[in-house]
């Protein structure tokens, strides 16, 4: 009786405290809906895709980087461990074709040189004030991080088995979502002046981005096709490494120390029994 | 503590500092040979697992602190440094941060399982009080420390809690000024949080001491709630439950390895991830999980100084428990009526918590006005009349009699 | 005092050595887990990815005359940079180099054994240019230039004096002030690191 009773308990125990968990994920605000989209970097294993990775920079870097900044990363991640896997080589001739302010110099002045790999992206506008001044007043975010600062709400009850599925790709699949998502709007819409019709947009369905990709805009070189979608997917791609750069390690770490805790729990389980072996509990 | 020790010092060193600081047997008559009752069950293991993840977050943070700048135009990016460059910057910050959300399951656990068992009853009052006293602290720790990373949530949190006190009459607004030290939350806020965030730590642990001491004083309750009468009742600490403490931390520990390797954001907000802008309120604020039932009692109240007092009313009414429940009998197990409405005050919380991650509007405030009526009916209601008129099983009469009880049925 | 503590002393005496076995292998792999785990926090303290990533300053050098100094930050280290005169250069070279207390050229642009003759201190081509990390080497005060008894740098904390090739001739400093990895780019400029 004893044992089901704590059967019982701790099952249901086990529903507070998972639902408990789960508070955030119940957010209010009812979002665009997100398909979910195939990841070399998902689950346990997951590792990102170095191809991908460097032709989402490509797409950043054509496309991107004239309106959004990415000013947490440097040149010189590109050629570290986990990333898209430059050699330092190509990332010291990739530095060199940004121009970098610096100083002061021995006058005091400010001077320009050429972009070394410890320095990290300038950004196309000095400050807030002066992106919004060249953008109608919106504001382009840096994406450094944008594929963790953005996640639609799953929802009962996707968000308990999210915790055993691991998902955490809300973020890249939120940002394929947006930029696959302009069209035409239907009829009844009303588009404001300087805005477009976007449905994944997160908050509403019009914003002050325009759409960014065309099919054939960036010139691939790896025959990959040339089209939005892959545009969205690669830039996707590449905005996760930039807004979670240890990933890889983080889940390989992962690996080796969920092993190492299930042999130790292992051991631990039967020492406790042999203990526990011959007194009445 | 140390009266249970059967410790005798043999060599001359330990001789010798015995009779000047008997540290050594206070320590094996606290965590050797005291005696614990034997019928302990696996919901006993998380007072020591909550131990275990304060002490993780006290070494994390620490840490933390050696590469944070705590100043609100580098914060910011100081966190995002720890992340990026730090060695192993990223596996400290994940264990913290997580850290918290698993420092709350294991007292939210602990501290029902202190509820169905009876524990807070005489004369276990001091320990229940002080734990909750714990609680307390550790809550406004978790607040203070989800300000310093200094993003969105960071700011407008801060802005929302902080404000909670201009609710007080006539006062209200000095104390939220003195509070930010400017007019708005700010870099001396910033400044004022992460010092209390360092020093709390270390309170939380001095009074752990003190709640352990206090039940080390009375006896551990369990889950039969007789006091243990002879020595076939209880084992001593060690091997037994330092063997079973251990292992239910190691697989505690790969449920917290499970979210910090491959769901380290799950328990975050993403606007947390945005820098705090004074000029931009993000569209929905919410606290973190752990306080998602006392935000909704919070929000239930349509009155700015009356909902602020139904949230506070509701950690105050923990504190005197022990004088709520006028029941006799401590554990669960022979109330049956008590049963019923244990989980019922579990599917409450659990409730409170869902509403206060739903927006203030239609039907989410009227079940916030329902449950959390529900909630203080439990404490000022349920627990004092039940205890008068409740019909309890029949009590064993020792530990060994309840546990020989449920082997014989399972044979 | 427990029947259950018998049970811990000497039971099991059929198959005593599993029971040790588990024991051990437990005990051993918990072992293992602090060892590894205490590995990250300790790393955390050596310097991070920003701190190796080997920033270099561009140093404009037109302006130094011969005869003057100057010093710029480098890695958050003073660096000095000196046109050396005709007659500082012909001093270090009076030297011989077995006459002192450090005989290696302790210069990052050549071979770690290279010695400490004058123009393994400056450069090929560039003797003139003396430029070296500002630190003494014996507890890392910043040297006072123009000044000791050899007409080079002196440190006041603990009175180590250097020649003007930068090499420790009298004092506790142990070896020649440290030449940082540079080399001269076009117009007048020289890149440190």
């Amino acid at each position: 009786m004893m044992k089901n009773l704590m059967f019982k308990s701790a099952r249901a125990l086990a529903v507070v405290a998972g639902l408990a968990v789960a508070g955030p994920a119940l957010a209010a605000g009812d979002g665009p809906h997100v398909e979910k989209q195939p990841w070399s970097f998902a689950g346990p294993f997951g590792q990102f895709d170095k191809p991908q990775v460097q032709r989402g920079f490509q797409v950043y870097k054509e496309v991107c980087s004239s309106c959004h900044g990415l000013s947490l990363v440097s040149f010189r991640n590109l050629a570290e461990a986990g990333g898209p896997g430059f050699s330092p080589d190509e990332v010291k001739a990739l530095a060199a074709e940004y121009t970098i302010e610096d100083g002061p110099d021995g006058e005091g002045e400010m001077f320009e040189r050429d972009g070394k790999p410890f320095d990290k992206f300038p950004s196309p506008f000095a400050n807030e004030q002066a992106a919004r001044a060249s953008n109608n007043g919106a504001y382009p975010p840096d994406l450094s991080l944008m594929a963790k600062a953005r996640a639609v709400t799953r929802g009962f009850p996707w968000f308990v088995l999210d915790i055993a599925t691991m998902y955490q790709e809300n973020g890249p699949d939120y940002l394929y979502g947006l930029l696959t998502g302009y069209h035409e709007a239907p009829e009844g819409v009303e588009v404001p002046e300087g805005q477009y019709y976007n449905p994944n947009f997160i908050s509403g369905t019009t914003l002050a981005m325009a759409p960014p990709l065309f099919d054939e805009a960036v010139e691939y070189t790896d025959g990959s096709p040339m089209t939005v979608d892959q545009y969205a997917r690669d830039v996707s791609a590449f905005l996760m490494w930039t807004a979670e750069p240890h990933l890889e390690a983080r889940k390989q770490i992962g690996f080796g120390v969920m092993a190492f805790l299930i042999l130790f729990a292992a051991l631990l389980y039967f020492t406790k029994r042999k203990i526990w072996s011959k007194v009445d509990h | 503590m140390a009266g249970h020790s059967t410790y005798e010092p043999q060599s001359a060193p330990a001789k010798w500092l015995e009779r000047r600081l008997p540290v050594i047997s206070l320590m094996r008559g606290s965590f050797v040979d005291f005696p614990t009752p034997k019928n302990l069950n696996y919901w006993w293991t998380f007072g020591g697992i909550a131990f275990f993840v304060l002490v993780v977050q006290i070494v994390t943070g620490i840490v933390l602190v050696m590469h944070y700048t705590p100043n609100d135009t580098m914060a910011f990016a100081s966190v995002e440094h720890i992340m990026r460059d730090v060695n192993y910057g990223w596996l400290m910050r994940y264990l913290h941060a997580n850290g918290a959300s698993m420092f709350f399951i294991a007292v939210y656990i602990h501290m029902f399982r202190g509820m169905y068992y009876g524990s807070y009853k005489e004369p276990r009052e001091i320990s229940w009080i002080l734990g909750v006293l714990i609680f307390l602290i550790m809550m406004a720790t978790a607040f203070m420390g989800y300000v310093l990373p200094w993003g969105q949530m960071s700011l407008w949190g801060a802005t929302v809690i902080t404000n909670l006190f201009s609710a007080i009459p006539l006062v209200g607004e000095s104390i939220t000024t003195w509070l930010w030290g400017g007019f708005s939350v700010g870099n001396p806020t910033l400044n004022r949080f992460f010092s209390l965030h360092y020093l709390l730590p270390f309170v939380l642990v001095g009074i752990v001491i003190l709640h352990i001491w206090a039940f080390h004083t009375t006896g551990n309750n369990n889950p039969a709630g007789v006091d243990p009468k002879s020595e076939k009742d209880t084992l001593p600490f060690h091997p037994y439950y330092t063997m079973k403490d251990l292992l239910a931390i190691v697989v505690f520990m790969i449920f917290f390895s499970w979210f910090v390797f491959y769901l380290p954001n799950y328990m975050g907000h993403p606007d947390n991830y945005i820098e705090a802008n004074p000029m931009v309120t993000p569209a929905h604020i919410v606290p973190e999980w752990y306080f998602l039932p006392f935000y909704a009692i919070l929000r239930a109240v349509p009155d700015k100084l009356g909902g602020v007092i139904a949230m506070f009313g509701a950690i105050a009414v923990l504190f005197v428990l022990p004088w709520l429940d006028t029941s006799k009998v401590r554990s669960a197990t022979f109330r049956p009526v008590f049963k019923v409405f244990f989980w019922l005050f579990a599917f409450y919380s659990v409730m409170l918590g869902w509403l206060g991650a739903m927006p203030a509007e239609g039907i989410y405030v009227i079940l916030s006005r329902v449950f959390t009526v529900l909630y203080f009916t439990h404490f000022l209601v349920i627990l004092p009349v039940l205890g008068l008129i409740e019909k309890t099983k029949k009590v064993p009469d020792s530990i060994n009699d309840a546990v020989l009880g449920k082997t014989g049925h399972a044979a | 005092m427990f029947r259950e503590d018998a049970t811990l002393e000497h039971t099991d005496t059929a198959e005593p050595t599993r029971r040790d076995f588990l024991y051990i292998a437990t005990g051993a792999v918990g072992a293992v887990g602090v060892g590894a785990l205490a590995w990250p926090f300790i790393h955390q303290m050596n310097p991070d990815a920003s701190a190796l990533a080997l920033a270099s300053v561009e140093v404009d050098v037109s302006a130094v005359e011969v005869g003057q100094s100057i010093t710029v930050t480098w890695r958050g280290k003073p660096v000095f940079i000196r046109q050396r005169t005709e007659k500082e250069i012909a001093e270090a070279n009076a030297v011989p180099i077995s006459d002192l207390p450090d005989q290696f050229a302790r210069n990052a642009n050549l071979e770690d054994g290279a010695d400490a003759s004058d123009v393994n201190r400056s450069s090929t081509g560039k003797e003139a240019w003396l430029v070296m990390v500002g630190i003494c080497t014996h507890l890392g005060c910043v040297p006072l230039g123009e000044a000791g008894d050899f007409g080079g740098w002196f440190c006041p904390c603990h009175g180590s004096h250097y020649d003007t090739a930068g090499r420790i001739r009298k004092g506790p400093a142990p070896e020649n002030m440290l030449v940082p990895p540079y080399q001269f780019a076009e117009n007048d400029t020289i890149v440190v690191g």
